[in-house]
């Protein structure tokens, strides 16, 4: 646009070029929710705070650290879209991370000379924990109707006391050098191994969502139940496969965080359902189901461990970080309803 | 006669029973190649547990199904759908967050290797819908869709499966003149091709031009096929109500200079676009229009139920514009909301105590230390129970085990707790029967004839006509037209339905 100087059409345009801002804004909020707002405001405030908080060396830090909750919030996706939550992600990370480890101590005695095969078998064994659980889960909820809410926190408590009961409430140590060197720190060229099994999941989910039968027909659950029913979609199949898949992302974070404290322990992932529910909400995953996009999700699970990062920072104690992140969680729903109200108001 | 070919479908001796209530008695049905088959009936009388089997949605508890001579046995949507059965259901199966090219093939997405062919799905179903003559971008979100052109999806969705058997119900109910005409059109070329055509509507004015056969249901039981050209809609209403018509519906009589209780100037809510009509003591007034024509969500926004954007409500002299739902209830209004089970019943409480949840606030229901007293509670309960026709025995059984009429029923007591001068009747009867609607339209007589204003909302079209003393007629969030006394005729109505109701592509 043109600026013509000192006439009076410049305070005559000044109005719509607000107006136009405005119109941006709630557009994109619209568009995408809140999760650019939240990002924007985060990196300003502690950008503000620490100098050090944008260097290269701190980002890639977060990225690497977000890895675990990218992946667990790729599952919680799968299952909020379908109309439903998964409680139980926390308890998939504990018995995986007990079960692979006590596994992988028990194969590393039996067979000394097979060091990776035994982390192998080990972390399949966790994989096999936290696909039980799952398959309950799906069982449950696609089977017999059980609400997800009570299906997944009943999991929940029986995982962690299974947990707890085959440890004793100890963490499981001895395991093998290898598997916390090469999952936990490893790199390949340059980039830190759970970064690429977080990217290959990534990956792998988007072309789930957006390129395979199952990916639509979990759209369609989560959109209309009845309708997909009707559609000829078996959609007991979905909700099943569904939260079987949470599952076993969730147990990838869990084997990927047990190789980084190299020991199993029970009460890894204690917080981790509320947060990844929280990335996804932020990220425009409707608890109506039906919505939600991978890359978006990847996007508010990273926010989320950046602000903890940055709050870590600017030395925010741990007990406060709680108050925010659930303040946070509860203005996201509240402005996603406002978002969706608007929504159907437009039309 | 048509030459001796197996018929499409064979339906014989069909029953079906829910818990303990019949829904179908000994059911035959048979449709041939190209014939377009109407079904009628009234709401509930099993038209669409008739073709809910038909189309796998649930199974027979007696009786058999034959597919071209063959004996089948339907265990889903998908396995009808094998068979060459599409339908289009009344309460669509689409999904709003999907787009329309996702919606058509759900179920039967073509693949590519691995992966969706995404690209074969948007061009099929552009190829569907030019040849259907349907304008609509097949990259739309189905949410962002009018009813009609939700309507001409499901449409084209029954037809990519190839169906031989087409069951439509009530496919014009939400069509504007122009799209009905489409449709039409496109019903013809289908039966020319040898589809069977199961067409359920309640609109008699259509079946001369498409319809071969009808079969009338009443009551679960098929009282009668007979063939569309050897009848008359006398005739057909006779055999679906079992009665003449004036039977059913009782004369009110009118006070014409009741004072105005509500008062309703320029009302603008979503869906209503500037509304005025005023509401008088002593008179029913009708209110109709299509499914989205902003008939209820008018008397919604009154009653607060959707916020109101500008205009005046005023009740009963006072003004109430945008106040909360309680406050009018407490002002003097009665709404009666159109879904008994969502909005209408606490369905797992009992008849009884459903009834006495509108007492509570009534003086007299409280001892004198103002706690309730069960006793008083339950003996008014009793006696709006009788008064509304409600069985003694039902009144301790949950209301969800009761059937629809007795249900509305229950509805229609909580009207009589306490004293309103407004009832607002939204879909007084719907999914009732016969014997009940008569007794409702009863009622509803009372109440207008002790002098209490009345409005009944209703997309059943012989229904507001015969109770309204005055009909405001709703077309795309306006009033259209108000017909009083010997204007009421179907077709003065259905003229102003599709006033300017053209939806844009």
């Amino acid at each position: 646009m043109t600026v013509s100087q000192g006439s009076p059409v410049l305070t005559e345009t000044e109005a719509p070029k607000r107006n136009l801002v405005l119109a941006a804004i709630r557009g994109l909020f619209l568009r995408v929710g809140v999760l650019p707002f939240f990002l924007a405001a985060t990196l300003v405030v502690f950008a503000l705070v620490s100098a050090q908080f944008l260097s290269i060396q701190n980002l890639t830090n977060v990225a690497r650290q977000s890895v675990y909750l990218v992946l667990v919030s790729l599952g919680q996706m799968l299952v909020l879209i379908t109309g439903g939550f998964d409680l139980s992600v926390g308890t998939a990370i504990a018995l995986t991370s007990v079960v692979s480890a006590l596994a992988m101590v028990a194969l590393v005695a039996a067979m000394p000379d097979l060091v990776w095969l035994a982390i192998l078998l080990g972390a399949f064994a966790g994989f096999g924990a936290a696909l039980l659980v799952g398959c309950l889960n799906g069982l449950g909820v696609a089977q017999f109707g059980v609400s997800p809410f009570i299906m997944t926190l009943g999991l929940q408590s029986i995982g962690a006391g299974i947990a707890l009961f085959l440890t004793g409430g100890v963490p499981v140590s001895g395991l093998p050098f290898d598997f916390g060197n090469f999952f936990g720190f490893g790199r390949v060229f340059g980039v830190p191994v759970p970064v690429l099994f977080a990217i290959v999941a990534i990956i792998v989910m988007w072309l789930i969502m957006n390129r395979t039968i199952f990916g639509a027909h979990v759209y369609a659950v989560g959109g209309n139940l009845k309708a997909a029913n009707l559609s000829g979609v078996n959609t007991r199949k979905v909700l099943f496969f569904a939260y079987a898949l949470c599952a076993l992302l969730a147990s990838l974070a869990g084997v990927l965080m047990t190789a980084r404290v190299e020991s199993g322990e029970t009460n890894l992932g204690g917080t981790i359902a509320l947060e990844s529910i929280a990335a996804c909400v932020i990220a425009g995953v409707s608890l109506r189901g039906g919505i939600g996009r991978v890359e978006n999700v990847v996007l508010g699970a990273f926010f989320i461990v950046l602000l903890q990062n940055g709050m870590n920072i600017a030395q925010i104690g741990s007990y406060l970080q709680m108050v925010l992140l659930g303040s946070l969680l509860v203005l996201a729903v509240i402005l996603d309803q406002v978002r969706y109200r608007m929504l159907v108001g437009s039309r | 006669m048509p030459p001796p070919m197996p018929p499409l479908v064979e339906m014989t001796g069909i029953t079906k029973t829910f818990l303990s209530v019949k829904a179908l008695s000994n059911v035959d049905f048979r449709l041939l190649p190209g014939e377009v088959h109407v079904l009628f009936g009234e709401n509930g009388a099993g038209k669409s547990t008739l073709i809910s089997i038909l189309s796998g949605v649930y199974k027979q508890t007696s009786g058999s199904l034959r597919i071209d001579g063959q004996e089948v046995e339907l265990q889903s949507v998908h396995d009808a759908a094998k068979f060459g059965i599409g339908t289009v259901f009344q309460e669509f199966s689409l999904v709003p967050t999907l787009r329309v090219y996702e919606n058509v093939y759900l179920g039967r997405e073509p693949r590519r290797g691995l992966f969706l062919d995404r690209r074969a799905m948007i061009a099929g179903a552009q190829n569907l819908f030019d040849e259907l003559d349907f304008e609509i971008d097949v990259r739309r979100p189905v949410s962002a869709l009018s009813r009609a052109e939700q309507q001409m999806v499901e449409i084209a969705k029954a037809f990519l499966a190839k169906a031989r058997v087409l069951i439509l119900d009530e496919p014009t109910a939400s069509l504007t003149e122009k799209e009905t005409r489409k449709l039409f059109g496109f019903i013809a070329r289908a039966r020319a091709e040898g589809v069977g055509i199961i067409y359920i509507s309640h609109r008699i004015q259509e079946f001369a031009e498409i319809a071969d056969q009808i079969s009338v249901l009443r009551d679960g039981r098929m009282i009668a096929t007979v063939s569309a050209k050897e009848t008359s809609e006398h005739a057909l209403v006779e055999l679906m109500t079992g009665r003449a018509i004036d039977q059913i519906y009782p004369e009110i009589a009118r006070r014409t200079d009741g004072e105005i209780v509500l008062s309703l100037t320029d009302i603008v809510s979503a869906g209503v676009h500037g509304v005025s009509v005023d509401v008088r003591a002593g008179e029913v007034l009708g209110v109709a229009g299509l499914v989205g024509s902003g008939k209820s969500r008018l008397w919604r926004s009154v009653l607060g139920l959707q916020p109101i954007r500008a205009g005046r409500v005023i009740l009963k002299g006072r003004d109430v514009t945008g106040k909360a739902t309680r406050e009018l209830l407490r002002g003097g209004v009665f709404y009666l909301p159109p879904d008994r089970k969502t909005e209408g019943l606490q369905l797992t409480a009992t008849a009884r105590d459903n009834i006495a949840l509108s007492l509570l606030g009534r003086d007299d229901v409280s001892n004198r230390i103002g706690f309730i007293s069960p006793r008083r509670s339950r003996e008014l309960a009793d006696g709006i129970a009788a008064r509304v026709d409600v069985s003694p025995s039902y009144l301790n059984r949950s209301v969800s085990k009761l059937s629809g009429g007795n249900q509305q029923k229950v509805l229609f007591g909580k009207g009589f707790a306490k004293e309103h001068d407004i009832y607002i009747f939204d879909e007084p009867t719907v999914g009732v029967d016969m014997g009940t609607r008569s007794a409702l339209y009863r009622l509803i007589k009372e109440i207008a004839e002790a002098g209490k204003a009345v409005v009944v909302v209703s997309s059943d079209l012989t229904e507001v006509m015969h109770l309204a003393h005055r009909l405001v007629v709703f077309s795309k969030g306006r009033i259209a037209a108000e017909l009083t006394g010997a204007a009421i005729s179907e077709e003065n109505v259905l003229k102003h339905f599709f006033a300017d109701t053209r939806v844009p592509a």
